[in-house]
């Protein structure tokens, strides 16, 4: 089981791999820049994501909305910012793909030429909309940005939300703009996938062709992964919510190093699905909680595993609290069972045979042969990817229990109604969002 | 190789005509209790989709105990024979599957997607839990708890709090009105002696349909149906009132509502009126009349809102094509200070669209290459084709639909999408619900002429 390319380094340093998969009359072209909201800096937050919006705008020699003739060729297309990564895709029909390279590389090569302080104006003021929607007017919606804060420190790349606070978004300047664009904005900082109905030679002609006159820009210094917490820290948050809901979050291996996979595999085990510790203790023999999840939050430069549970009417979160913790200390104390590990590897198995049912967009085939080339340098990691998981023991994941998830050393948010703070946990301070 | 490919970026690429479509064969047949058996392959992973598709959604609800066909949904995998929701949960995991229950106005659909090694046990077990669920009174007083908490977080959700005020404004007493969950008093009015009622009566083998893509031919599929569906027989009549075709109103019953939420950061707005069924004569016109108006990113109302002023992260418009006439429905999330502003705007949009500035031959052509150009990736996965043949179980469509789909809209012509919306686009007809703070709201409502909004408490 596996992805099969071809993988060139462009001469200005734009690593292009090319996954042939003739099966519909279609091509996913997908390309990564490395640079994220990790990037940015206090007091200038939001940013990365803000510019993603900027390259939809137009560029020198198609100075229009990129989504009209993308459209119109019968392309869905879409980009995303995360804390590592900005990523364009378009999954077009087979006679669009030199529409879509053609596209990709003007505003690669040529965006600044048709940028305006008008086309910025307004994508912040869609920015700004988009959290309001997204994270203002959502119940819970900043509990995130109050939990980062408190697991990073506030020199710390991760301390902000992607979307960046509302005060900087504010304050983001047009001039920022070109630095940004020549700082992350090149060959040697992108890599581009495209697959699908093609051929391989051919393919790289055309990319070549389109990529190759674009100069190549500095390499971006490496971040400091930072971090560290002492201690236990209670946290409490007002919302506009009816029911109170803990957040409980760890520091945890960063994504693809060792112990990531294991904390993955925990998240289920522990909390999701009906089969899960939690789901089983919490919702459905005692029910004092309505909803359970886990997850590990994989990133570049370091990892964090966070718990969320949701009271049910009438209970505290202090009695999901003791819950939560009691069942972190029988893991903690027996490890899991061999049919929870069963059921692990089984999951895992069937999400990686899924995961090659799709040629483009988010989570596509070409989006992962980028994920792996950007943080691994090795398109060809999926196999290795599926056996870390695969080769995972119970006693590996047991060692990973005790080493990461310590009652001394956590962020506990609460998220209470507002005008109630006495349903939080006791000894929780106001935390601080915008 | 050769790099004398020069590189023109004085004009865009042009773009070749829609690739065909070439849809699975589907493979028909039926056990000796007429469960129906559709199937194709689609071979490239060793992964099947299945889907149990019932034509029985929320619309048939029993008056007064609306939630229920979702309450009913919702207790097949807890528990069946020997095996409890835990063990029943555990078993779906051990396969890497899990039972997917999807419960629209229209229908019922059970998805299960597993490896094609595990589908004779994948297969087993969702007949054990849709066919012989146990119904235990404990195991439903828990899954309607949890349902009316789900109610109570949702007055916390202003995009469900709207979608819920807009169909009530526009459907009144229809079928239609009503949201899947129901409400916290019909919740409460529900036992599981109704349950048990409603799945005898409605979960039949002779209504029902299970599909299958993937790597599975016909024949084997049909015997392992057989081996775990054959059993499955209909002891109730049926009913036959189908709650879809009941009429809908000619009039919203009220044409601007405003849902008070003191301190919201933004105003949810729905503007809509009754839609038509799936089986119209303008379907394609209405489609490509629809991608034009707010049905893409580069429909009007989307640039007007978005990217002209800037008012929201977005705004697109639906129709929703149902058995009975569904909405159609402008919806978006504006900045509050811009509420009146995005409101007349959309309003204004609806009715140019069928007056002063219809659709232009260009809009058209557009149009019609964004529908067909693309349509070949919506049959990728052996989910997409399953939930494409779920389309043609329940729309009664033809097996050729999708493989013709694109010389369909090709016919549409400037003149039947100028058409399509002046007769189905009735702005007299539109009902408005917004759900934001009333005090910065209302004054800007009355300063643009739209008038004084009723204050609305949606049923929840």
């Amino acid at each position: 089981m596996h992805i099969p390319f071809t993988q060139y380094t462009l001469e200005n340093g734009l690593r292009v791999i090319i996954h042939e998969d003739r099966r519909l009359p279609m091509v996913a072209v997908n390309l990564w820049y490395h640079v994220g909201s990790k990037n940015e800096h206090p007091g200038r937050t939001g940013f990365a994501h803000l510019f993603e919006h900027l390259m939809f705008e137009g560029s020198q020699h198609y100075d229009k909305g990129y989504f009209h003739p993308l459209q119109e060729a019968g392309a869905a297309l879409n980009g995303s910012t995360n804390p590592d990564r900005t990523n364009y895709w378009e999954v077009v029909p087979t006679s669009a793909f030199e529409l879509a390279l053609w596209m990709e590389s003007d505003r690669m090569g040529y965006l600044l030429p048709a940028l305006t302080e008008q086309k910025f104006e307004t994508q912040r003021e869609v920015v700004l909309n988009e959290r309001r929607q997204n994270y203002e007017n959502r119940p819970y919606g900043l509990a995130a940005s109050a939990v980062l804060a408190a697991l990073f420190p506030s020199n710390h790349p991760y301390h902000w939300m992607t979307i960046g606070e509302t005060a900087d978004l504010k304050a983001a300047a047009f001039e920022d703009v070109r630095e940004f664009f020549r700082t992350y904005y090149h060959p040697s900082n992108a890599s581009l996938v495209v697959a699908g109905d093609i051929h391989t030679a051919d393919a790289l002609e055309r990319v070549r062709a389109y990529f190759e006159e674009i100069p190549p820009g500095p390499k971006p210094a490496p971040l400091d992964p930072l971090a560290g917490l002492a201690g236990e820290r209670r946290l409490v948050l007002e919302d506009r919510v009816e029911l109170p809901r803990l957040y409980l979050a760890w520091h945890s291996p960063a994504m693809f190093s060792d112990g990531d996979a294991e904390m993955d595999l925990l998240s289920d085990l522990f909390a999701n699905g009906k089969v899960s510790r939690l789901y089983q203790t919490l919702v459905y023999e005692r029910r004092i909680a309505s909803e359970v999840m886990a997850y590990q939050n994989s990133r570049e430069l370091a990892g964090f595993w966070q718990v969320v549970a949701t009271a049910a009417p009438g209970q505290t979160l202090e009695a999901l609290r003791q819950a939560i913790d009691d069942e972190l200390d029988r893991l903690t104390e027996q490890g899991p069972t061999s049919d929870e590990m069963e059921r692990g590897h089984a999951q895992v198995e069937a999400q990686f045979v899924y995961r090659l049912q799709t040629l483009g967009g988010f989570g596509g085939k070409a989006d992962q042969l980028n994920a792996y080339s950007v943080f691994l340098n090795d398109p060809g990691y999926f196999e290795q990817d599926l056996a870390r998981y695969a080769r995972v023991t119970a006693d590996d994941l047991h060692r990973r229990v005790r080493e990461h998830l310590r009652r001394d050393n956590r962020v506990v948010l609460s998220v209470v109604p507002k005008g109630k703070l006495s349903l939080a946990l006791a000894h929780s301070t106001p935390a601080v969002v915008s | 190789m050769s790099l004398e490919r020069t590189v023109d970026r004085s004009r865009l690429p042009p773009v070749g005509p829609p690739p065909p479509i070439r849809f699975p064969r589907i493979h028909k047949n039926h056990l000796a209790n007429r469960l129906a058996l559709w199937s194709a392959e689609h071979r490239e992973l060793p992964v099947v989709t299945v889907m149990l598709v019932m034509p029985v959604g929320s619309a048939a609800d029993f008056e007064g105990f609306e939630g229920l066909a979702a309450v009913t949904a919702d207790m097949m995998d807890e528990g069946t024979g020997n095996l409890s929701a835990i063990d029943v949960n555990a078993a779906f995991a051990r396969l890497g599957a899990h039972l997917d229950t999807d419960v629209s106005a229209d229908a019922t659909v059970f998805t299960v997607t597993t490896l094609s090694k595990f589908l004779q046990p994948a297969l087993s077990l969702l007949a054990d839990c849709v066919v012989r669920p146990r119904l235990d009174a404990a195991d439903f007083d828990r899954i309607r708890q949890l349902r009316l908490t789900r109610l109570m977080q949702i007055r916390d959700l202003p995009s469900a709090i709207a979608d819920r005020a807009f169909m009530q404004v526009v459907y009144g007493t229809h079928p239609y009105a009503h949201m899947s969950l129901g409400t916290e008093e019909s919740l409460r009015q529900l036992t599981i002696e109704t349950v048990r009622t409603f799945h005898s009566r409605l979960y039949r083998a002779s209504s029902s349909t299970l599909v299958a893509c993937g790597d599975v031919g016909a024949a084997e599929f049909g015997q392992m149906a057989d081996d775990v569906f054959g059993a499955w027989s209909d002891t109730r009549p049926e009913l036959h009132e189908d709650a879809a075709l009941v009429p809908p109103p000619l009039a919203p019953v009220h044409r601007l509502v405003l849902v008070d939420k003191p301190g919201a950061a933004q105003s949810e707005i729905r503007i809509g009126e009754v839609g038509l069924a799936r089986s119209t004569p303008d379907y394609h016109p209405l489609i490509v009349l629809n991608m034009i108006l707010g049905g893409q990113f580069v429909s009007r109302i989307n640039m007007k809102l978005r990217q002209e002023k800037g008012l929201t992260y977005g705004a697109r418009t639906a129709f929703d094509f149902r058995r009975g006439r569904g909405p159609f429905v402008l919806q978006t999330s504006v900045q509050s200070d811009g509420t009146a502003e995005a409101v007349s705007s959309s309003l204004r949009e609806i009715q140019a669209i069928r007056t002063d500035r219809p659709p232009t031959a260009e809009e058209v052509e557009v149009a019609k290459a964004a529908l067909t150009r693309g349509y070949a990736r919506n049959f990728e996965t052996a989910e997409q084709i399953a939930r494409a043949m779920a389309q043609l179980v329940l729309y009664g469509l033809p097996d050729d639909y999708f493989d013709t789909f694109a010389s369909k809209v090709a016919e549409v012509t400037v003149d039947r999408a100028r058409q399509a919306a002046v007769t189905h686009l009735d702005p007299d007809r539109l009902a408005t619900a917004i759900v934001s703070d009333s005090s910065i709201v209302i004054p800007q409502l009355a300063a643009a002429g739209l008038g004084e909004p009723i204050p609305l408490l949606p049923r929840l």
